[in-house]
């Protein structure tokens, strides 16, 4: 019970993106369609999972005043993996994430993850953690992703879902940057805008 | 002359035309996170443009004299993110020492400049473009202006927005980013620039 508590927290009630407010370059700049939006996300599963556990194994053996370039280290090292396979097996998405993976170092949810959970947990709870809040993520990239994607090209996955005089002159500016910035702040007043009706009904 | 006329390129078009922050999505943490008030968004400003100049000067000569020569490109992420952490804890006891009052105001930002992208954005985008050693710190020096002069005009938008009434489920984080898709409108309007 305990461990899907772990695995649900992430996607829900501490969501990466809408809750604790983290990683938000990739969830800006991938999510011009939702291809993208889940090759990254999984890509960062990956990433969280292992470093986590890792990480938990580690955790006595690192020094504590030198944990952050440790963790760091571990997670530069499971990023390089997941490039060079994403290289090897997945060219095109490889190419369309570009920069955007060797930044998932820097991504803010996985060295937080490692600072507030797994340094303290056990192994199979920080995999749980490191697993939740990647699904958290790439659920949260996804919506973004739908919503941008239908918008700026009527289409989602190459699939025409408006009609076509929409997909022959659709409003491109929704997968253009300040369509990602406006997307997501309107989705984030939205899921406040919820949890203060939610409020009221509990009080 | 010519050399000049193409620094000035440069400049114009990772200020104004790649913005690190409103075209390329690098380094929204902080410009989300130290855009409340003017005077520490101009200190963490300065501290950027500090490490993203030294970073690019550092990571393109451990590319170039010690991994290519190695064979080693696929430490790449590895070394330059630990070559930026050692620049970026060095530029946080200098200002503990020159600079204590500053250095307060950061607080807990300054060591988040080492999860900054923009600093190894920076850093791969030099590489993969192949930039020489010049214009790669001169690649890292306009990125820097470009991320402080978005983050300043964010923080002097955001200090009066303060007085301002903002309906209660957009305070915050939302109203942020809303000001922020609105400056990359306005930004987006320097893309249609011919330069050169």
């Amino acid at each position: 019970m305990s461990s899907f508590k772990e695995l649900s927290k992430g996607i829900f009630k501490e969501n990466p993106t809408f809750v604790l407010v983290l990683g938000m370059c990739p969830t800006l700049a991938v999510t011009s369609s939702l291809q993208n939006a889940i090759g990254m996300g999984l890509a960062a599963t990956f990433v969280l999972a292992f470093s986590n556990i890792l990480i938990s194994l580690l955790k006595d053996l690192i020094p504590s005043k030198i944990r952050i370039p440790g963790y760091i280290v571990v997670i530069a090292s499971f990023v390089s993996i997941i490039d060079m396979a994403m290289a090897a097996y997945l060219p095109d998405l490889h190419k369309s994430l570009g920069i955007f993976i060797p930044l998932i170092v820097v991504n803010c949810i996985i060295l937080g993850r490692a600072e507030a959970f797994a340094c303290k947990n056990g192994v199979f709870a920080s995999l749980m953690d490191g697993v939740g809040m990647g699904l958290g993520f790439t659920l949260s990239l996804s919506v973004v992703a739908i919503i941008r994607e239908i918008l700026g090209t009527g289409k989602i996955w190459e699939i025409a879902i408006l009609p076509q005089a929409y997909i022959e002159e659709p409003m491109l500016v929704a997968i253009l940057a300040p369509g990602a910035f406006i997307t997501l702040g309107l989705l984030m007043a939205l899921i406040n805008i919820i949890k203060d009706k939610k409020k009221a009904v509990k009080e | 002359m010519e050399y000049i006329a193409k620094i000035l390129i440069m400049a114009v078009s990772s200020i104004f035309i790649n913005n690190f922050v409103l075209s390329r999505f690098l380094g929204l943490c902080p410009y989300l996170g130290v855009s409340k008030k003017l005077d520490s968004a101009f200190g963490m400003g300065m501290a950027v443009i500090f490490v993203m100049a030294i970073a690019s000067a550092f990571t393109w000569l451990i590319n170039a004299y010690l991994l290519i020569p190695a064979g080693l490109e696929y430490l790449q992420t590895i070394a330059f993110i630990l070559t930026i952490a050692a620049l970026v804890q060095f530029v946080e006891m200098f200002i503990q020492k020159s600079a204590p009052a500053l250095y307060k105001s950061l607080g807990v930002y300054l060591p988040l400049i080492t999860t900054n992208c923009a600093v190894l954005g920076v850093a791969v985008i030099n590489i993969n473009d192949h930039l020489n050693f010049l214009d790669s710190i001169l690649n890292g020096f306009f990125g820097g202006v470009g991320f402080t002069v978005v983050l300043l005009m964010m923080a002097g938008i955001r200090e009066r927005l303060e007085k301002a009434e903002v309906p209660k489920s957009m305070q915050g984080m939302p109203i942020a980013l809303i000001i922020a898709g609105c400056m990359a409108l306005a930004f987006l309007g320097f893309a249609g620039l011919k330069l050169g």
